[in-house]
Parts: C-alpha cells; structure tokens; sequence
C-alpha cells in the first residue's frame, strides 16, 4: 500500500484516501470539437505506459479532494515527486533512485 | 520429437530416466529469420507453433527476455471459458477453447486442461440481466452457458454459502460446463518443444532493444542483448511489456500495465470441485491438482511494472471469498505474487497490423490472456503468415480505437443503477 | 506402547509442575505447558508425525521452527475450530487439544498411500506432463480425480469459522523483526533513543538462536538469560511494543509491514473476547530484519527417516524443552555447528554413535571437544544410506570415495549442512542480493526501502561484530559484549557424496513434495535450465515451507549439472508471506455486515416497518416491493402500479445521487458537462440531462434543477453519482479551473420521497407551505423551495411514471417523520408504497430508460432516442467529438425501441436476443437484445425495451427471440406504451 504525500495536505498519507488517475500533462485540445478521429484516438485513448519514470494524475479523494500529479517510477514504485496541478511538468529531481533489478520473477 | 506416452514414461523409468531430450533447443541465433517473435509466453511460443505447423514457416525465432512463461502465463490462476457477450469476443474464446479440448493431443503434451466448470454468481437483478443477455447469445453462438438457480449452483460447488441473509445473496450463477482450468506452465513447455522439434529457435536471456526498420519504413530485425538479428516480418506479443517494444517502432498503442495479484493457499484435500468467479464482490477461486485454493485479487489501481501490490487488495479478495465461502476462514494463505496485466481502452485484445510494415501487435489481453491461449496464438500466426486478420480475429485491430467500433465487455456489463 | 519418557532430568526450561494433556491420533499424551505438539510428541518418543506429499514416506520432524517440511499436523480444540497443516514444531500445546496426523490412510504407521513410493520410479519429476492424455476424456473424468484425491495434505474444515479476528494499524519509527541476540540489541538501542519500537518475534520466547545455543555469553551472563532480561527492559519501557508469537510475513512497497500474532492457539481456554488473531498493518520509518538463519539439511540417500533432523533442533529440544531426541544418536554433518549438539547431548547422558564429518578439515576446537568427550569424529567421510522402516535404525558410512562402508546403529541422525540466511523479507522488500561464494550463501547487498539487515541474516557470523552491527542499527550508543565458546565453520550446498549420481537412490532436497536430487538432474536433462523451470517442473520449493530448506540445495545441484556459477543460474523469487497466513486473520473484522458496509436511506427504518423486501442496487438496500398479507412478489407489483395510476404511489427515493453546483459560473459548467444546453433553462425549472464522457457514450442522466441563476440541483443515478462527481471534479480541477464552481455531495444530506399519481397533490398539498401546486403555478418540470410541515424543502414536480408527480427532498433527519405524515395523508386517499420494481414497470409503460439497464456504455444519446437532448448549438460539450467518430453515427446501430409479444401474456427474459430469422444455424446474427421486460398490469399485456439494429426503421416488423425451448415473436414498436400523448403527467 503506497504512502502518498498530498501536495494540498502536505502529509504523507495511505493510499486508500487516494484514486489513481492516469497520465499526468494530457490536455483536453482546445479546438476538440474540430480534431480528425486520429487526433481524438491519440487524446483519448493513447497513453505512454512508461515503464521508468513516469508522471501522472492523483486525487486525494478521501481527503481534501483535490487532484496533483506525481512523479513515479514504475518499476520501483517510488515516488520522486508530487506536485499540484496546474503546474507544468516537474524535472525529475536528482537523479532516479536505484530500481530493484530483482532476481528473476516467479509465481506458483 | 520422441514422443510422450506412459510407456516411454514406463521405460524411462526402468533406466533412470535418462533417455529423456531437452524439451526444447536452445541454439545460438542466425543471423536473420522470416519471422521474429517478441515474446516467450504461451502466446508467442504458440504462434510460432502454429506458424510452422499450419503456414509452413520454420524459420522463426522466439526471442525472450526472462524464461519461458515467465510472464503472465506463468502467473495467472489458469481460468479458461468462452462464454463472452460480444461476437467478436466469442469467436476468438471459443476458437480458443476448441483448441484447448485437443491440446495435449496436439502437442503431444498433458497441458491438463480439466473442464470442470466454470461459475459465475449472480447477486443482483442487475447480475441476473446482464448473465442472461450473455447466456441468450452464447446459445444462439453455439457455446455452452446457463443459468442455475442457487440451489443448483450449490449443489454444483457445495461450499457455497446461498443463505439469504448473506450481505450480498446469490440469486443464481450463470454455468459454463465446458470452463475449467489447465497447466499453465504446460501449454509454454507444449509449445516450446513442439516448435522447436519443428525448427523453430527459443531464444531465452535476451532482451530486444530496439527494432530496426529499413528505407522504406518496414522491420528489418531486432537489436538485442545478444546483438542485431534480421528479420521478415516482427510479431511483438509481449503483454504488459508491449507497449514499449511497439513505441522502438514509433508505434503507439493504447495499453495501461496495471499489477494483478493472485494468492495459494497451503495444499488441501479435494474440497472444490469447480471454478466460482463472483464480478460484485471481485473474486475468483478454483483448486488446484496439488490441493491448493488459487484465488485471483483485483487489480491494483495504478501502472506499474513491480510485479507486486498492496496487501489491501488481497485482503479485500479475501474478504470476498469468505463471504462467499465461509468454512475457508481457518485456510491460510501460502504465497501471493503478481502479474503485469495489458488493460485496452475497452478491454479487448488488440490483434493487429500496424502502421509499420511487417510489423504485427498482439497484446490487451487483460485478464484474459491464458484462456485465449491457444487461439490467440493460431490466430497471430495467421495475422503474420498472411499479413491480414483472420475472419474469427478482424475484429481486434487497432483501427477501433479511430472508428470508435469497440468491444467493450466491460461496458456491457455496465453499472448497477 | 511406549511409556517411556525421554526428559532429561535438569535440562530445558518448562516447568515440570504444569502439565497439558493431549492426544495425538487418539491416543492421549502428557506435555509441559510450553511444549510444542513436536517436542511433547518426542518427550514420549513418537517420531513418526506425517507422511510426505507424492510417495507417502513415513516422516518426522525435521526442525525445530517454521521452516519445517514434514511434521503437519490437524489441530482442533472441537469440530468447527479444526486448523490442517499446521507445523508441530510450532503449535503449543494446550490442554484438550486433539491432534491427528494428515495424508494418511488408514493410519500414520500403516499408510497405503505408500504404495506410491514403490512406484517411485514411474513418477519421476514431471511424469504427468508426458502421459494420461489417452483417450481425450479420460484427464478430466478419470485420471485427474485420482491425482487430486491423493494431493494436497491437510482436509479443509467443513463448518464456519466460529472464532473471531482483529485488525490493528501502526506506525512506528523502527520495527525489529525477528528477537534473537541481533534483534534484541538493535531494538534496544532504538528503544534508548525515544524512538517508537516494535519488536516481534515468530516465537512464544524470545532469545532466536539463544534458545538452544547454550554456549554463548552476553554482557557476561548466558546468551537465554540475557534475552531474558533485555525482554524485561523492553517490556517497560513506553515506546516499545513486543510482539512475541508474531510473524512479520510480509514486507510491502513503501516500508509497510504486515504482521500476523497469534492470540489464542495457545491456551486451553481463551477468554470469549480475545480474537483468535491479530492482524497489524505496520508503516515503520525503518524496519531493521534480524531474521536469522536456518540450518540446511544434508542431501544423501534416504535422509528423511523419522528420527532423521536437524542439529539445531535436536540441540533445542534438549536445551530449552529437555528432551533428548534419541538415545543414540549420529551426526552427519558438513559444518561446525552439529558439534555442539553432539557436546550438548553428550554431556545430557546421550550416547552419540559417531560424528560424521564431510569435510577433510573441519573446525579444530569443536572436533578436539567432541573428542575430548570420548565421540567419535569421521571427517572425510559421508553417510551413504539409512535403514529403519519408520524410524531410523542405522546409517551406513563410508570415506569420501572409499569403498568401506560401515553400518552404524542409531535411532537418531542429527544433520547440519551449514545456515541459510533467512533473506526473505529483505528480498520482499525487493532489495538486491550478491551471492557470498565463499560462504555459498546469498546475502542483502542493495536497501530498496527504509530497512537494514543485521545479523546472520546479513552474513554477520562474529558475535561482537553482530553486536556493534545491531547497536548501530538501532541508532543508540549501547554497547554489548559478547562471547561463543566456538566460533563455527564449515557448510555445504548441494548434495552430499551419498546422494548417488543419477542412480535409484532418493536424496531428498525438499522433503514435502518429495522432491531429489536426480529430480533436479532429470529437470536440467530435460532442458529445464532456468530455476524458474526447474522449481516449476520439480515442485523444489513450493511445497508449504516454500523452499526454506530446500531451495538452495536444489540451486547448487542445478548449477552443477548445468556447468554454472550459482548466480548465473539465478534465484527464484522470495514471496509474501514468510509462513502461511489465516484468511481469517487477514480478513479480520471485514466479514458479514462489515463486509461491505449497506448504504441505507434515512426511510429505511420506515420501510421496514411497512414490510418492505429489499433488493441490493449498489451497494444500497433499496425497497423492492411491499408485499400485503399473503401476497407473492408479482401479486404485490401488480397492485402497486395499479394503485399508483388509479390513485398514488409513494416512493423512497432517497438513493437518487445529488450533486449541488453552485456558482456564477454554474450553467456554463453544465453546459460542458451534459450534452444539453443550461444556459436557457430558467430558475425554478428542471431539464433532463444527458451526460456523456469525451467518447460520446451515455454515462449519466437524471433531472437538473435552477435553483436560482447561480445554484443548480443535479441529480444522477442511483449507482452513478460516486463516478459522476469524480468526473465533474476532474474537469473542474484540471480543464476548467478558471470556472467559479463549487461542487458538493448531497445525496445524503436530502431524504427524498416521490409522490406519484392522480391524487400526488392532494396527498401532499395540506403539508406544503409557501407554495401554489396548481399545475397553473407549479407545472410539470418545476422546482421550488418551501417549507414541508415546517421542515425546509425542495419540492421537485417532476415523474418518473408518467403520473403527475412530486418529489420532496427535505433534509435528512425529518425524512423519517415528514414521511410518516405522507404515508398517512396517502393511506387515507388510497395510495400505495411501492418499491423499486413498481417503478420500473411503471416507468417503462412510459418508455423511460434506466442508465445501466437499458443503456449500457455503448449507447449513444440518438441510440436511446435521446438526439433531441445533444445540443446542436454549444461549441463545446464533452463528448462532442466523440459522438462525431466514423463508428458512432453509421447506420444501423443498434436503438432502443418497444417490443411487444405477439402472445400479450408472454413476458420475455431481459436479456433475451433477439434476431430477424430463428431458423438461421449457430452461430446466429444477432440484432440486439432485450433490455426491459414486465408484466403490464395497467395494460393488461406484456411490454418490453429492447436494443434492436436499426431499430427505429423496423417499425412494425416481426422479430424473434428464441430461447432454450421456444421461440417468441415480437413486434417491434415505439417506446412509449401507456398514455401515449402524455396529458396525464400535466392533469
């Protein structure tokens, strides 16, 4: 379970109070009711899967309520970084932390 | 291929068995194939098969990164049914599901593929509704599906709770006898070693960097850790990796990598019979040969690649399963893993051309990729000997997402109101 | 019958005093209140405790802890609180408990599942991948069931769990696991600083290997005493919690620990409020793993005999529980540490047959001690074989290499091939580890989260340099010092000389599943080369210890046969838990009401005295129907909808979603959000809305009310306000910040009742205050604020039944009496409750659709009739471009249209399919399906909804649905059944 720092709350709090909410920096075109079906595709339906570092959307649903976006790298699953939204994408701070290259993966 | 039979067994066993080959070979790469796969899962491992046996292309290589099957068909709990609402979804998992009666024949191979049924419960008139708009149209499909009430479900899994004062009751099930379980191990090993006695290479520990295209736009090979090798045609079926692999070829497809975690418990005595998968309270049970209860939990909300999650999803699993099956209260819980699985915008699989020549995608299997398995893989092979959809597949192409022609099974399942 | 005991006199730490009896397959026996099931069972000499998974060999127990493989055991106090698989080196004893052994039949001593183990050679690794595939059927109906019937070990319990469990969160800045010399100090050293400590411990006693390793002195007192004492410390101070019979069993992302305690399992009788178990969901700021080592077996030919174990857990069933585990006792050993067992032993008055040394050099000190007490030390020399049908009788041993062999009489055979760090966690915690080849060990190398590894499971061997590494980890300045008598070398991986190379012998690696060491070569031969494979065709490692013993003997051999350095040959996944866990304890609280906690409305205690049945919407209880004396479900529908129309209806519609959206930017807001236009809908007016996300499918509808220019009431579906207020606040927050919106939930703020029918406004009226409900004032799609009985209301007119209709929203505390007053005024006109089901029929006799029933996520607004509803003039609606896409206004999709039978008694099944041809073969076309269908009383026929291809253009036509035994013609019709020119809403 995620401990997650809500940018408004300023706290690090359970991710039961919160609702992941896809890639992060994704803009509703201006002009959406004039875009081809190629460009509508890619807004609605195309995302990036990033496996790394990548940025998305929270909401602190069972808190203030608010959505933020947050830097995380999804291998590891640790966070580099929360911020509110509105603000542009974030640089990466420091450098990435190690991410686990686990001995092979297995499952019964 | 020395075949397998309980008098090879017999005879191996009089000399310590050390008469058995390799299962598959594992042969230094050539420097260029007609056909690369990305990906030694059952799917990938299955199209090569099928590309050697049915379209007479041999020289085709499996390359993967890990080992065999050390991906999702390796840890998914093993459900296989074709009872599906859309006809698109039906065609595929009832190929499939034919495939799976005569698999172990096919490959000369016991993948145990075991159709002891497969239950779903239904809990609500919204359930019901939607349980029979699926039943109605599986019997006008020609595919297995019907309705108990909740006396017959439980006489068909005894330790089902129907009490009425359950917190959510079981007002029925919806049945499909021909549902059950396999091996899943078995059906990557089966393959492997039925595509290799045909030719094909299974390149294992070698992962692909990079997809190199040639003047005109098409593939021409894969970089990999093991250095650059040619290839005709590139079919990428790598789940929850695919994404990344099409991106080498600026190629985008709309997946989302979500972690799906399953759990055993410790090894009991014969105490269910059959599969039970509950979509109200998210829960799915069946026990295995070896006496475990294998439960799959939910998927976790995010994207990830961790291959694990929180222990609040299995816990809430778990919660369900007791609710449905009270006397497991005192079971234990012997080891819990996770998958990555490949989720579509409608959660429908992607079988497709791409924008690249020679360049096929089969991924957004969901959690529905092993019992797709064998079908999946006849019909990629398919897709890539002829370079166009099989009539049972041309509805999976990636054009959908431009039209807006989706399958949405997810949707038609829709919302209580 | 033996009758003897095998206490030593003056060794161990139980009380004599306090005795607990028991019985084990029957037959009864007496134990030290402390024992475990294995050392009570040994203390009378019963070795035999279980039998193995595949070939049914008689087995005893093993070791002394969790990691043990072969003594599993069904415990029961009584019939319903019966638990299988449990370890017997780990379950206390307590007095009544009945005991019985498992996979056996029809006893542990005569077991004909053994039968299994002559066939050995027939079932090797793998058999049944290559056979029982003929004939097709026979795997399922024939050859499977027999395999299952033997599989799996323990039998599951049959009634419901009578007993209860608990859930506890924690945060802490430090969690020790694991409360051996390494754990105890660093918790210590933590525990001096202030910081917030738990420490927990798998076992009832603290003190790890100090239980049975006698020999080391800390702080210049015996190792056990000392654990003792650093408990009592601990104990008081405030900011430290022990946790003794607690596992910590998993280490999750972001440093959460889940721990499981073990309450109860104990004690002979526990207090009726004490949970069985404890589930604790830990956040520490630091975990420090001091989980220590597990001595490995020895890998030769028939090493699993009862009576066969490891050195370490003789040396604990004699130093802490006093019982000596034979009387004459071999050793076979590849590391230092069985001597001291042996010593142990020895100077308890056991007689030791020999020490039989693998290794050409092993440590000087313990081989001179052991010598020095007249045992017999072989070094270079292996143990080839054992005898002993259910105990072990002899082992034969021989030089490395040598052709002498020499049969010694035992009854005990103590095995240590040397210690495997217990890395489990940290690798959980998904940390990297480097394998130590000196060592032939993996240890901790690379901290992913907040934790640190001390001690043997960190490699640490030296005591004073386990200690500074402890200290240190705690964050204090503690010093501790400590001494061993011996300090220890040796261990081995892999198999011994005796195993045999590719011969008939069975060298067992994991005892549980009956797993060897030609098992491994077999898989490696068979070009099973990644550990992945070799676990998974072998079964190695996943039996219930999960390969605590076995995993690394079965990676050396692997590595062997392959040519391999160990780690290239890799390292299979450690998962949670580290030992089982209960779905009891892990559930916890969440079972039967607590589940999933119902919604309830505020009228809900009203319906129930009024009989209502309920049916689950959601996670709602919603009121189905109200069934009079002798009424059965449909008998109740039909006069409620009757009613209804001749009359009036009341109706709990509390669950309705409520959405208030205020602000001067509001109907700019709703006019982005819903496909309609707002802007012109004027205050004290409501509009049905339609909703749709960017892909243009209907995802939400329901009535909006101006309340005044700048405040909106919106209301959604009963199971979509959830998502639909997460969807507002997504393009509120991130689209359209600059709008001045507020939005808030009030679903459950309002108690909601619907007055419906010709007498709605005189049922109502007289209660009303500050309002003219003359349909002159107050016409159909009106909204206003008043006052009900005095209570502040919004009055809707508004009809979900085609009936003059009312809907009073007041607030949700005087839902309950301004209901009563209704209910009253209705009664003595005449009306009627009714329930959800009423609703339905009545509203589809009306022709209006419910989102999720006749809707389902791929139903555009034109698909349900509903185009008038998208505005062709707003620049901007979410879902306007989605509704343009090439598949969203083709022809031919499918519609919702009315159905009626052909046979107007015939009510069709929802979700019936339906085609043009019923004589078509499988698979057939399908046109759509039926999405609503009832029983029309007010018609006196059946009616029904239905998407249909092209539905609109089929006016008229004659369609099928064909069922399992019939087939029913419909004719496809407009929606609206009932009052068709729609006059009596307006009346």
């Amino acid at each position: 379970m995620f401990l997650i720092k809500c940018p408004y709350c300023g706290e690090n709090r359970s991710e039961l109070e919160f609702r992941w909410a896809g890639e992060a920096h994704i803009a509703r075109p201006e002009n959406i009711a004039e875009i081809s079906n190629e460009e509508f595709a890619e807004y609605f339906f195309l995302r990036d899967n990033t496996k790394g570092v990548a940025y998305e959307r929270w909401r602190h649903i069972h808190g203030c309520g608010r959505f933020f976006n947050a830097i995380r790298d999804t291998v590891s699953d640790n966070f580099l970084l929360t911020y509110k939204a509105g603000l542009p994408r974030q640089p990466v701070p420091g450098s990435a932390p190690v991410s686990p290259d686990a001995p092979e993966g297995g499952a019964a | 291929m020395r075949k397998y039979s309980v008098f090879a067994v017999a005879r191996e066993a009089m000399r310590s068995h050390k008469g058995w080959e390799p299962q598959w070979v594992s042969p230094e790469p050539r420097a260029s194939y007609d056909v690369i796969i990305i990906g030694g899962g059952g799917h990938g491992l299955g199209a090569a098969y099928y590309l050697a046996k049915e379209h007479g292309i041999t020289n085709v290589a499996v390359i993967e990164k890990g080992w065999l099957g050390g991906g999702n068909t390796g840890r998914n709990t093993t459900i296989i049914r074709s009872n599906y609402l859309y006809e698109e979804s039906m065609d595929m998992y009832e190929h499939s599901l034919k495939l799976w009666e005569g698999l172990s024949q096919e490959l000369n191979y016991n993948v145990m593929y075991s159709p002891r049924g497969v239950m779903m419960l239904s809990h609500n008139t919204h359930d019901q509704q939607s349980f029979k708009r699926h039943i109605n149209a599986n019997r006008l499909y020609g595919i297995d599906n019907e309705w108990l009430t909740p006396e017959q479900a439980k006489a068909f899994c005894p330790p089902l709770d129907i009490s009425k004062t359950a917190r959510y009751p079981i007002n029925g099930a919806a049945l499909q006898k021909r549902g059950g379980t396999a091996r899943h191990d078995a059906v990557a090993w089966g393959y492997a070693r039925a595509a290799s006695d045909m030719g094909v290479h299974i390149i294992q520990n070698c992962e692909v960097t990079g997809i190199r295209r040639g003047p005109g736009g098409e593939v021409t090979g894969v970089e990999t850790a093991r250095g650059f090798i040619g290839a005709k045609k590139i079919g990428v079926s790598a789940s929850g990796h695919s994404s990344m692999l099409m991106q080498m070829a600026d190629v985008r497809v709309p997946l989302t990598s979500n972690p799906l975690q399953a759990l055993v418990s410790e090894p009991l005595k014969p105490i269910f019979p059959c599969v039970v998968m509950s979509n109200t309270v998210h829960a799915y049970i069946s026990q295995s040969d070896k006496g475990e209860l294998v439960i799959g939990a939910g998927t976790d909300q995010y994207h990830s690649y961790s291959q694990t999650g929180g222990l609040q999803i299995i816990t809430h699993t778990l919660d369900a399963i007791c609710e449905l099956f009270p006397i497991f209260r005192r079971v234990k819980m012997m080891r819990q893993w996770g998958g990555i699985t490949d989720n579509t915008p409608d959660r429908s699989a992607i079988q497709s051309v791409t924008p690249v020549k020679n360049l096929f995608v089969n991924c957004g299997w969901g959690t529905g990729g092993f019992k797709a398995t064998p079908g999946s893989a006849n019909l990629f092979a398919h897709l890539i000997a002829r370079g166009e959809p099989h009539r049972l597949a041309s509805g999976l192409t990636l054009d959908r997402f431009r039209t807006g022609r989706l399958i949405d099974e997810a949707a038609a399942a829709a919302v209580a109101h | 019958m033996t009758k003897k005991s095998f206490r030593i006199k003056g060794a161990g730490r139980l009380t004599p005093a306090r005795t607990a009896r028991f019985t084990f397959d029957g037959k009864t026996y007496t134990a030290y209140e402390g024992d475990t099931v294995a050392s009570a069972l040994l203390a009378n000499g019963v070795h035999l405790m279980g039998r193995s998974f595949k070939y049914h060999r008689a087995r005893g127990v093993l070791s002394a802890g969790a990691e043990e493989p072969n003594a599993l055991i069904d415990v029961a106090r009584d019939a319903a609180r019966r638990q299988p698989n449990v370890r017997a080196s780990v379950q206390e004893v307590f007095d009544g408990a009945i005991i019985q052994s498992q996979n056996r039949w029809p006893t542990l001593a005569f077991d004909t599942g053994a039968i299994n183990n002559l066939l050995s050679p027939f079932f090797a690794a793998g058999f049944y991948y290559k056979t029982f595939m003929w004939p097709k059927e026979a795997w399922a109906k024939l050859y499977e069931p027999i395999i299952r019937r033997a599989a799996g070990l323990g039998v599951a319990p049959k009634e419901d769990d009578p007993d209860h469990y608990a859930n506890r969160f924690a945060h802490c800045d430090v969690l020790v696991a694991g409360a051996g010399v390494a754990g105890l100090t660093a918790a210590l050293s933590a525990a001096e600083t202030g910081a917030e400590v738990i420490l927990v411990d798998e076992r009832a006693d603290v003190g790890g290997a100090l239980l049975f390793d006698t020999s080391t002195m800390i702080d210049g007192k015996p190792g056990y005493d000392w654990a003792q004492d650093v408990l009592g410390r601990l104990k008081a101070m405030a900011n430290v919690t022990v946790l003794t019979r607690t596992t910590a069993f998993g280490y999750y992302t972001h440093n959460f620990i889940g721990l499981a305690e073990r309450v109860t399992d104990h004690l002979p009788r526990p207090g009726k409020n004490l949970p069985r178990e404890r589930l604790w969901q830990v956040r520490a700021k630091k975990v420090i793993m001091a989980t220590g080592a597990i001595e490995r077996h020895m890998v030769f030919a028939n090493n699993d005999r009862p009576g066969i174990m490891l050195a370490s857990a003789a040396r604990t069933y004699l130093n802490h529980y006093g019982v000596a585990v034979g009387e004459k006792i071999g050793v076979y050993t590849a590391h230092d540490s069985a001597y001291e067992a042996a010593i142990d032993l020895k100077h308890a008055g056991v007689e030791i047959a020999a020490i039989v040394d693998c290794r050409a050099n092993p440590g000087e000190a313990v081989v001179s001690a052991a010598r020095a007490l007249g045992i017999e030390v072989l070094t270079g020399h292996c143990v080839l074989d054992t005898s002993g049908r259910l105990r072990v009788s002899s082992m034969t041993v021989s030089p490395n290499g040598g052709d002498a062999k020499r049969r010694i009489a035992i009854d005990a055979l103590l095995m240590s091939g040397g210690w495997t760090p217990s890395v489990h966690l940290f690798s959980q915690s998904r940390g990297k580890l480097k394998f130590d080849k000196a060592n032939d060990r993996f240890l901790p190398d690379i901290h992913v989260q907040q934790g640190v590894s001390i001690g043997a499971c960190n490699g640490t061997d030296d005591l004073s340099a386990l200690l500074a590494e402890a200290a240190a980890a705690g964050g204090g300045t503690l010093s501790v010092s400590g001494s061993s008598a011996y300090g220890w070398t040796g261990g081995m991986i892999g198999a011994a000389e005796g195993a045999g190379k590719d011969t008939v012998v069975k060298a067992f690696v994991d005892f549980q599943h009956d797993v060897t060491a030609k098992d491994i070569r077999l898989a490696v031969r068979e070009g099973m080369h990644s550990i992945e494979h070799i676990k998974r065709f072998t079964t190695n490692g996943m039996a219930s210890d999960q390969g605590k013993l076995s995993n690394m003997h079965g990676l050396a051999i692997a590595a062997e046969v392959l040519g391999k350095e160990i780690p290239q040959v890799g390292l299979t996944t450690f998962r949670a838990p580290y030992t089982p866990v209960s779905y009891g304890t892990l559930i916890a609280h969440s079972r039967g009401d607590l589940f999933d906690p119902a919604r309830k409305t505020p009228l809900h205690g009203e319906l129930v005295k009024e009989g209502a049945e309920f049916e689950d919407v959601g996670n709602w209880k919603r009121a189905w129907y109200f069934p009079r004396r002798g009424e059965d479900m449909h008998q109740a529908v039909n006069r409620e909808c009757r009613t209804a129309r001749e009359t009036a209806g009341i109706f709990d519609a509390s669950t309705l979603g409520k959405i208030e959206v205020v602000g001067p930017d509001a109907a700019k807001f709703l006019n982005l959000l819903y496909t309609n236009a707002w802007d012109t809908l004027k205050p004290g007016k409501c509009r049905y809305g339609i909703m749709t996300r960017e892909d243009g499918f209907i995802y939400d509808d329901g009535v909006v009310g101006r309340l005044a220019e700048d405040r909106f009431h919106v209301t959604t579906t009963t199971g979509g306000a959830p998502r639909v207020l997460a969807h507002m606040e997504d393009y509120l927050q991130t689209e359209f910040p600059d709008l001045k919106v507020w939005l808030t939930s009030t679903t459950e703020q309002w108690a909601v009742i619907a007055v419906q029918g010709p007498k709605a406004r005189d049922i109502i009226a007289p209660l009303v205050e500050g309002l003219d409900l003359s349909t002159e004032a107050f016409p159909h799609m009106s909204v206003a604020e008043c006052t009900v009985m005095g209570v502040p209301a919004r009055l809707f007119r508004v009809s979900f039944t085609g009936e003059i209709g009312f809907e009073i929203n007041v607030p949700a505390d005087y839902g309950a009496s301004v209901w009563k007053a209704i209910w009253e005024r209705g009664q003595a006109l005449g009306a009627c409750l009714y329930g959800t089901e009423t609703m339905h029929v009545l509203r589809a006799e009306k022709g209006y659709l419910i989102v999720g029933q006749d809707t389902d996520g791929t139903v555009t607004p034109d698909d349900a009739g509903y185009g008038w509803a998208v505005s062709k003039k707003k620049p901007d609606f979410v879902g306007i471009r989605g509704l343009k896409r090439p598949d969203l206004i083709r022809d031919n999709r499918k519609q919702l249209v009315g159905l009626l039978t052909k046979d107007p008694t015939e009510v069709l099944e929802e979700g019936g399919q339906i085609v043009a041809d019923p004589n078509q073969p499988k698979p057939m076309t399908m046109l759509g399906h039926v999405t609503s269908a009832y029983w029309s009383e007010n018609l006196g026929r059946s009616i029904a909804i239905a998407l249909v291809a092209g539905g609109r253009a089929k006016m008229g036509e004659t369609l099928y649905v064909p069922m399992k035994d019939k087939t029913i013609a419909v004719e496809v019709t407009d929606m609206v059944f009932f009052d068709k020119d729609g006059g009596r809403i307006h009346g």
